[in-house]
């Protein structure tokens, strides 16, 4: 088959036929245009941005070195932080669970249920934590309980998704055992659907456990507890140094956050 | 028949069974229980409630939902105006953020550089990606001061701990025996990189680079917050201000966008791959 | 006595997967059913215990309709009727004893369901069937850790916890080594005239058929085409059944629920 062609001379080869060069300059030009756009138009004044690094060098210098006064201070922050986290993604199962058995199409009574269920888990997936912070810091003042709930009601979106996932994926041929002997559909979940489920439940909570420690370190900045408060008052009082140590703070607690959820993953499943 | 020791007493007649418990230690089952109470107990104690603000909080949200209902979308142009921020921030934090993710992706692939380079390489992600895209934002705010320019640094920094890790393990997977082909051709460690190593995370990089787009929008809506441009800052200044009506309205615009954002990037990556 | 009437089953516009079909099974009889892949066995089957609605025609069993029961009145027609499936359909993560009680879910309250607090009787019920089926000493071990023909004899144990009127076999040996699945024929066939319980299999060895079985039905494209003893069953009835559907028989069985299985026990298993 080779010898047919290497009869002609002068050949040229191309690395895309036509079609495909054709897609790749529409797509190009696409981009660049989109990017000419949002470059020219961007309202920014562009002498900072030149200057930019040198003010994060200066910013740098400004917090070296690490203040290591007011520790104790940071650590019960810390703690704090934890502890919104860890009661928040407790709190989210007895929500999550109930939205995630109804947003399953498996097991869900019927289609209202069904709407119903998936609906939830939008509009809690859809709004970040920290604006869900902002609504219940104007709700219930600043505090913990503005964290835990802001921390709670995104928790759902994502534990319910993902375990109406899993009930999605199960094995049917049990269900339709557990159906002959008789069993009522209640039986039924407990014996066909939530052993099969468990490894999965483990997972997704162990996961957005570590998910919710970072994201319990933002809340303070809107008021709503945990470490990102002594944060913002580090800020507000230019003490970079005391900044400093807090940052070096969060990054410890979110990869002790993550050396903890390794062992339990590995534990548990 | 013969029963083992798990099977309970042979004797005929008598026989009981009881679930093997899952953690078969008593003193640990009950002692995880007791632990779980200790925890909740303190936790719950030391935690600092303000039970007499808390209690406000019906008739706050009765005030804050009855001012959010209708929505109102009277100032669209400030909405337009905050939503162009954010996309634009989104836009070029992706681009550079992706562009940037290669190089530190290479560094931090335990097959392709040496020792010191890789610790350096895992260093920036691992940094990049424990700190909160907030956190980051509120240093940028205070380097740089208030505006988009914060918002794109804090995302681009943001992108290159995501992609950059999720590239350097598909870099550390790749087929090795094209390296070694490369090698064997006489290429050098550039040229080996173009045409053994490129090509093989392409597809991957693409699709990510989609999603990370899709990743920075929303992320884009809560910088702002923190004052580092994009659509986050108006709906800040309307909960400061309580325009409750304004504000909600920003919300769903914000479900609205991060819903079709969410589906283009989806159809985009199932295009590709 | 299970009598079955006139049953027609269509899925949605298709051709009928059974259509008028009339059988009778009395006293401790052990029936095979046999017919290629898609001829509507399993359909029949899962008929019976309503795992698939009927679409017209009478199921009795013992003299009470079956096809009209809904709600809590079909479920405890079901704890009456056992079954055992190809795939034994256990619950992988639980122990064997836990999936052998599970049989008595159509009779214990969900309290007790749910804390696994068995009633007596049912424990010692089922361990004398597990030592029966000699796999007791594997009560506490989960039932994924069984090979295939010990999971199906828990299959088979979990059906008879129901204290079944009559028990179903669907193709409970078709994911079976051969000797295995001698062994589970075996086990069905005397457990049939211990516990004097009909049992109707669904089988596509031919040969295990006539070997284990008093009576064979044969059913091709939904409709009965042979009824007899294995020494009738001739070559001219198993044409009648498998007669033109030779190896890649799914398009002309292409109305039927599931095309699970190849023709292979046409091709390799049959004895003639």
């Amino acid at each position: 088959m080779v010898a047919k062609s290497s009869s002609r001379e002068g050949r040229v080869w191309h690395r895309y036929d036509r079609r495909q060069r054709l897609i790749r300059y529409v797509v190009l030009l696409l981009s660049l245009t989109v990017l000419y756009w949002a470059v020219s138009d961007i309202d920014i004044f562009w002498p900072w941005v030149w200057d930019a690094p040198n003010q994060i060098g200066s910013l740098g210098a400004r917090m070296w070195p690490p203040d290591p006064r007011g520790l104790g201070e940071i650590l019960g922050a810390l703690l704090e932080t934890v502890h919104i986290a860890t009661l928040a993604t407790a709190l989210t199962l007895f929500v999550a669970l109930p939205v995630s058995y109804i947003a399953a199409q498996n097991t869900t009574p019927n289609r209202a249920c069904l709407w119903l269920g998936r609906f939830i888990l939008v509009a809690s997936r859809s709004v970040n934590t920290i604006i869900w912070a902002l609504l219940f810091v104007a709700i219930f003042g600043p505090g913990v309980l503005a964290g835990i709930l802001a921390i709670m009601f995104r928790s759902i979106g994502f534990v319910g998704k993902l375990m109406g996932e899993a009930i999605e994926e199960i094995d049917r041929r049990p269900v339709e055992a557990m159906q002959a002997t008789g069993a009522s559909k209640a039986k039924v979940i407990a014996y066909a659907v939530v052993p099969q489920v468990m490894p999965a439940f483990f997972a997704i909570v162990i996961l957005r456990w570590d998910i919710n420690i970072r994201e319990s370190t933002v809340l303070g900045l809107v008021g709503a507890g945990g470490i990102g408060v002594i944060l913002q008052g580090a800020i507000d009082t230019f003490a970079w140094p005391t900044v400093a140590t807090i940052l070096i703070a969060i990054i410890t607690l979110v990869l002790v956050g993550e050396a903890v959820t390794g062992v339990l993953r590995r534990r548990v499943i | 028949m013969t029963t083992r020791s798990s099977a309970p007493s042979p004797r005929q007649g008598r026989r009981t069974w009881r679930k093997p418990p899952f953690i078969a230690n008593p003193w640990l089952r009950y002692g995880l229980w007791l632990a779980v109470a200790v925890y909740l107990v303190w936790a719950l104690g030391t935690l600092p409630f303000n039970w007499a603000r808390i209690a406000e909080g019906v008739p706050r949200a009765a005030r804050i939902f009855g001012g959010g209902f209708p929505p109102s979308f009277a100032r669209a142009d400030l909405l337009f105006t905050g939503f162009k921020e954010s996309l634009q921030i989104a836009i070029l934090a992706t681009l550079l953020g992706v562009m940037l993710s290669i190089p530190f992706a290479v560094m931090a692939a335990r097959n392709l550089v040496p020792r010191p380079v890789y610790v350096v390489g895992r260093a920036v992600i691992i940094v990049s990606r424990s700190f909160h895209p907030v956190i980051v934002a509120i240093l940028f705010v205070a380097a740089v001061g208030f505006g988009p320019l914060a918002g794109i640094l804090t995302l681009t920094l943001y992108s290159i701990g995501f992609v950059g890790k999720l590239l350097a393990e598909e870099i550390e997977e790749i087929d090795w025996g094209q390296v070694e082909a490369m090698k064997a051709a006489g290429a050098g460690y550039f040229a080996t990189l173009v045409y053994a190593v490129f090509p093989q995370i392409l597809p991957r990089q693409v699709g990510l680079s989609m999603y990370q787009l899709d990743s920075n929008l929303r992320a884009s809506a809560v910088v702002g917050i923190v004052g580092a441009g994009g659509i986050g800052g108006t709906l800040m200044n309307a909960f400061g201000r309580y325009d409750y009506d304004f504000a909600f309205a920003i919300l769903l615009v914000i479900i609205a966008v991060i819903l079709v954002s969410e589906g283009v990037s989806g159809w985009v990556r199932k295009q590709i791959w | 006595m299970l009598e079955i009437t006139n049953l027609t089953k269509r899925y949605g516009n298709d051709a009928p997967v059974l259509e008028g079909l009339d059988l009778k099974v009395e006293g401790n009889s052990v029936v095979a059913i046999v017919g290629a892949s898609g001829a509507g066995k399993s359909t029949l089957l899962r008929c019976i215990n309503r795992l698939v609605e009927p679409t017209s025609g009478s199921i009795k069993l013992n003299g009470s309709e079956l096809v009209t029961l809904k709600g809590a009145a079909l479920r405890r027609a079901r704890r009456k009727i056992g079954m055992v499936f190809q795939g034994f359909n256990l619950i992988d993560r639980l122990t064997v004893m836990e999936n052998v009680l599970a049989g008595r879910l159509g009779y214990v309250n969900l309290y007790q369901a749910i804390t696994r607090r068995y009633p007596r009787a049912d424990i010692e019920r089922a361990f004398t069937l597990l030592e029966r089926v000699e796999i007791a000493h594997y009560a506490n071990k989960r039932a994924d850790a069984l090979s295939g023909g010990e999971r199906q004899r828990v299959g088979v144990v979990r059906a008879l916890m129901q204290e079944p009127k009559i028990l179903l076999a669907d193709e409970p040996t078709a994911s079976l080594d051969p000797r295995t699945s001698e062994q589970i024929m075996r086990l069905l066939q005397s457990l049939a005239s211990e516990l004097s319980l009909p049992v109707l299999i669904n089988i596509h060895n031919v040969a295990q058929a006539k070997a284990y079985t008093e009576r064979i039905v044969g059913l091709r494209h939904g409709k009965m085409t042979f009824d007899g003893t294995p020494d009738e069953f001739t070559k001219s009835a198993l044409e009648a059944i498998y007669g033109g559907i030779e190896a890649p028989d799914d398009e002309l069985t292409a109305p039927a629920a599931k095309p699970r299985k190849g023709a292979r026990g046409v091709t390799h298993d049959d004895p003639l």
